[in-house]
């Protein structure tokens, strides 16, 4: 085992690979690592955060079906409502009206009878003295008894 | 035995534990040693040409795979080669975050090389024993041991570059001042024991490159000499020893690797860290 100048050689050539090491061989390989992390790290980053929106995305989804169908049976039930309403309206005014023209005819009715009424009790008075003319055969005097006349047909 | 098969035993054993070494001869100058003996004699003035050739090319190796994924790297769905790449830069990554507490981007790239580094060199010990020398002896080379972390030099060469490293932070971070109050205010705050703090701190620091550099060449020297043992018995017999020792070393290579880098990182986080 000899100590020679082979120790200064293996330090200089030590020196010489660290050195190379160092400025050439590292960097690249380091920073291929580096960018590779950062690159992957992005890669689940963006992975998590897809899988949140899908589920943010999903449970909007389900929220505003709800809220249609919600919607939907809203309206249907007040359709229903108004529908209801209309009939009860329409049977309403028909009952309404069926009233009125009753009451029409009724008023009617009652005006024609005192028409009738009138024209009879002329009619009747005017036969009384026809009849008491013939009754008399004498010629009673329409004007001198007219107030008798009068009389006698309002009491009828 | 004869004696004569255990001179060749003997031989055997040095020769596969002997480097390619080339330096100043006192005789024949500058030129490659054909022995051990003329490879102690050149002194400190001579240079391991297997150990330097073999780590060398592991380094290229590391850096050239390494820069191609690095140039390749996409932020899509990686590749192959880029998947492995990246798992060991994510490795020593999270290694430096959870061990060093200072804020330093040099730490990582340098934990990066020393774990790959090592480990290729390592690695190149699963490969038979015989081969390396067996192959270059037959191209005309004496000696040729491939493992440069079974050579002392190499281990202690790294260990030397990662004490640098730790003087330099501690000077950097802590300031001249700071760190000498570190070394002699340590770990008992009295005055009457600086003399007391100063050597055992010196002596702390001293030791760590020394650690590190023995632990990494004690281990993957122990397993070389034991796999050369087995390749001395019987050809039809090594697999059987052979086989789990190499399974066992896939191991201690990895382990090797991997507590020189965590120690390195623990070394310079103290570096960085004011008390």
């Amino acid at each position: 085992m000899n100590i020679n100048m082979t120790l200064i050689g293996q330090t200089i050539a030590f020196a010489i690979f660290v050195w190379f090491c160092i400025k050439y061989v590292w960097p690249p390989i380091s920073n291929a690592l580096n960018e590779r992390q950062k690159k992957i790290a992005d890669g689940l980053d963006a992975a998590s955060r897809a899988t949140r929106d899908l589920e943010l995305a999903q449970e909007r989804a389900e929220q505003t079906l709800r809220e249609s169908k919600e919607q939907a049976s809203q309206i249907l039930e007040q359709a229903n409502k108004r529908s209801a309403q209309m009939i009860e309206e329409a049977r309403e005014q028909a009952r309404a009206e069926g009233e009125r023209l009753t009451a029409n005819a009724r008023s009617e009715i009652e005006l024609e009878v005192n028409r009738a009424k009138e024209e009879l009790r002329a009619q009747v008075s005017h036969l009384a003295i026809v009849g008491a003319e013939r009754v008399l055969e004498a010629s009673v005097d329409e004007k001198a008894h007219r107030e008798l006349l009068d009389k006698l047909a309002a009491e009828l | 035995m004869a004696a004569g098969n255990e001179v060749s035993t003997t031989y055997y054993i040095q020769h596969h534990l002997q480097n390619l070494t080339f330096g100043h001869h006192p005789v024949n100058g500058w030129s490659l040693a054909h022995s051990s003996e003329e490879a102690v004699e050149m002194g400190f003035w001579a240079i391991h040409l297997d150990t330097m050739g073999w780590s060398i090319a592991m380094g290229l190796l590391f850096i050239w795979i390494f820069r191609k994924a690095g140039k390749a790297a996409t932020t899509g769905v990686p590749g192959g080669l880029q998947n492995a790449v990246e798992m060991v830069v994510e490795f020593i990554e999270n290694l430096t975050r959870s061990t060093f507490h200072g804020r330093n981007p040099h730490i990582a790239p340098l934990a990066l090389t020393l774990f790959v580094w090592i480990l290729l060199m390592n690695s190149l010990k699963i490969l038979p024993v015989d081969y390396g020398p067996v192959l270059f002896s037959k191209l005309g080379v004496d000696y040729m041991k491939i493992v440069p972390t079974t050579d002392v030099n190499a281990t202690l060469g790294m260990a030397l570059g990662v004490f640098g490293l730790i003087l330099y932070y501690n000077f950097k971070v802590k300031g001249v001042g700071g760190f000498a109050r570190e070394l002699s205010l340590t770990p008992f705050n009295h005055w009457a024991l600086i003399p007391f703090n100063l050597v055992l701190e010196i002596v702390s620091l001293l030791v760590k490159p020394f650690s590190l550099a023995m632990r990494l060449f004690g281990n993957m020297f122990a397993g070389e000499v034991i796999f050369i043992l087995i390749a001395m018995l019987p050809f039809w017999a090594i697999w059987v020893l052979d086989v789990p020792w190499a399974i066992f070393h896939i191991l201690v290579v990895t382990l090797q690797a991997f507590i020189f880098t965590v120690l390195t990182v623990v070394y310079l986080s103290a570096a960085h860290e004011h008390h």
